[in-house]
């Protein structure tokens, strides 16, 4: 096995080597899945590589492309115009590739272990205990920049997804996708009503909060990014980790059980990954809807239900969304500028609506 | 080959391989299974039967490691298996729930690649005896053909044979199948059974199959088991369980008895319903 990828191809099932030539129509069909799913790869980091020029290039100021290449090849002086490059649109860029590649591929999991086509990481209490996070901080403590924010948003995160897992693991058959849900969505409600309260009596907190909770990539520095960068990067090792794990719950669990796998470990792995993906996106951005509901759908419609592809390529799409959406936005209104999240909103609900129209949603 | 390398291949009748040793099986508060024995020798093909609601597939899953027994334990092979390690337990014992269903666009041969999961690992993952045993499993369940199509978009028997595909992949001495003909027509139903009993008799499989169909149940088990009201009833050959006072006292049925013109094993001719 000389690479990952090799490695990836040759665990997918009978049609590699060794297998004797009687077998070979079915072979046939299995690169041929093989090849879309390369190429759908190909086409992600084409995609992603393209959004992230965008949003490098384009911006409310109009910054020529020559100007734009030595900004970030050639040192020399500091004018405006690098400046605006070098600290403003290439840390955005990182965070908007990181925030969109954790929600990409936390909506994977999130869809996989709730074995809802609905499932999205806020299903599963993560926003909501963010958002509260970020209220008290705002409200108790006078917190008011995004750096601050972020290890209360965390916090809060974290603090969704725990008392999720331990009030949906509490009945008869642990953590099941039916108990998960109806606890996400109960905790989500409870603590949506506890920032409303906040938020009624005290209108500076509302001031401030506003900002947090439409979702931007804007206004964020480097210092922002550089502090969510341990978590994503856990939350990822995490998700790949729990692939095989989602593959085999996605039989059921009574069939995963049989084959071995240790129900509750996979969900543990699967819900810490989603909380750190999830929680230091929603920390670093606010809530972002739209990303991890929509592109495993689409994803799926050429990886099919393997989770080893799906997670990925949904993190690749979810990034070049993000970017994109973001820049949309930078374009759209300008001077001024629109946020990612509204913008997200704004394309992802039609396009949803399309995809179910067009029934090419593949249930998880 | 492959499938059976690990193992002997040449069954050792008489040796108990899954044994139920008073168990008592609740759901919650909720008595099923009551106190219950049960012995599983190896090789042997043994109908689970009774009424619904009798606790039978309840029985299966403690069987099975699926449910934890409130008192009394599973042997399997001499060993308490609720201290068996969940992967140790999955290359010896396979299992199949009623009707499981396989998410939407998952082709038949990543089904059956995926039975293989108890013998992978991080360090030793898709390995060619893998390769081997699932392209043997396919062939065996005659299901290469359909490889690479979607599960959910075959019909129902062949659905049930993907899935008997899988657990013949999994490569395991015994089987344990949760009423394995539901929802198909009387012809499939006899194309699986009949695929059960292959892999009993050719592959040497120690077999339980919880199955309402008692004529069915009759013609291919070599050993029925009738349960009531979370109890062990009876147990014996075909001929020593299936009797006119049984099917009385158990599925309150008048019934007759006479010998199945094809095979001479007890067949039941309802009469009418009892009460």
């Amino acid at each position: 096995m000389s690479s990952s990828t090799d490695a990836a191809l040759r665990r997918q099932g009978p049609g590699g080597l060794g297998v004797p030539d009687r077998l070979s129509p079915q072979r046939g069909g299995l690169l041929q899945r093989r090849r879309s799913r390369l190429l759908g790869l190909l086409l992600l980091l084409v995609l992603v590589v393209g959004a992230a020029t965008l949003s490098i290039a384009v911006g409310s100021r109009s910054i020529g492309l020559g100007a734009v290449w030595q900004a970030l090849t050639a040192p020399g002086v500091p004018t405006e115009e690098t400046v605006i490059i070098r600290e403003l649109r290439v840390p955005r860029t990182a965070l908007g590739l990181m925030v969109g590649l954790s929600l990409g591929i936390a909506g994977a999991l999130a869809q996989g272990h709730t074995r809802n086509p609905l499932g999205d990481p806020g299903l599963l209490g993560v926003t909501a205990g963010a958002s509260l996070g970020v209220v008290l901080a705002i409200h108790l403590l006078g917190v008011g920049t995004p750096g601050g924010y972020v290890w209360f948003a965390f916090a809060g995160a974290l603090l969704g997804t725990v008392l999720v897992f331990s009030l949906g693991s509490a009945g008869r058959g642990g953590a099941t996708p039916v108990t998960l849900a109806l606890a996400g969505a109960a905790l989500s409600a409870l603590f949506y009503a506890l920032v409303r309260a906040v938020l009624v009596s005290d209108t500076d907190s509302l001031d401030a909060f506003r900002f947090w909770v439409v979702g931007a990539l804007a206004g964020r520095g480097a210092d922002v990014a550089w502090q969510v960068v341990p978590f994503i990067a856990a939350g990822l090792v995490l998700a790949l980790v729990n692939a095989p794990a989602l593959d085999l719950l996605g039989l059921g669990e009574d069939v995963a059980r049989g084959l071995g796998q240790r129900v509750w470990l996979a969900r543990l792995v699967g819900l810490a990954a989603v909380t750190l993906l999830c929680g230091a996106a929603t920390a670093a951005c606010g809530p972002i809807a739209f990303v991890g509901l929509v592109v495993p759908h689409v994803v799926r419609a050429f990886t099919g239900p393997a989770h080893r592809w799906l997670i990925p390529c949904s993190g690749l799409l979810g990034a070049a969304l993000l970017l994109v959406a973001d820049v949309i936005g930078r374009v759209v209104v300008r001077p001024g500028e629109l946020q990612v999240g509204i913008v997200l909103a704004l394309i992802g609900a039609p396009f949803f609506i399309a995809l179910i129209r067009r029934r090419r949603l593949a249930t998880t | 080959m492959t499938l059976d390398a690990a193992t002997p291949t040449l069954p050792r009748t008489g040796t108990v391989r899954l044994a139920a040793e008073s168990v008592s099986l609740a759901y919650d508060d909720r008595v099923v299974v009551r106190d219950l024995d049960l012995q599983l020798t190896d090789g042997s093909f043994t109908a689970i039967v009774g009424p619904n609601g009798c606790g039978k597939s309840t029985l299966l899953r403690a069987l099975g490691r699926l449910l934890r027994p409130v008192s009394g334990q599973v042997l399997l092979d001499g060993r308490a298996i609720a201290r068996t390690p969940t992967r140790e337990v999955a290359r010896v014992l396979g299992l199949l729930p009623q009707t499981p269903v396989a998410p939407e666009g998952l082709t038949v041969g990543d089904l059956v690649a995926r039975g293989r999961h108890p013998h992978q690992s991080w360090l030793r993952q898709w390995s060619r005896d893998d390769e081997a045993a699932v392209a043997e499993a396919l062939t065996w369940t005659d299901m290469a053909d359909l490889a690479n199509r979607p599960v959910d978009e075959l019909s129902g028997g062949q659905r049930q044979r993907a899935w008997i595909s899988m657990a013949l992949a999994q490569g395991t001495d015994l089987l344990l199948l949760d009423e394995p003909t539901t929802y198909l027509d009387l012809s499939h139903q006899i194309d699986v059974l009949e695929l059960v009993a292959r892999l009993h008799a050719e592959r040497g499989r120690t077999v339980v199959v919880v199955l309402h169909d008692l004529n069915l149940a009759a013609r291919y088990a070599q050993r029925l088991v009738a349960m009531d009201d979370g109890a062990l009833v009876t147990s014996g050959t075909p001929e020593e369980v299936l009797t006119e006072r049984l099917l009385a006292d158990v599925f309150d049925l008048e019934a007759r008895i006479v010998p199945d013109p094809v095979t001479g094993t007890p067949m039941v001719v309802p009469v009418r319903r009892l009460r």
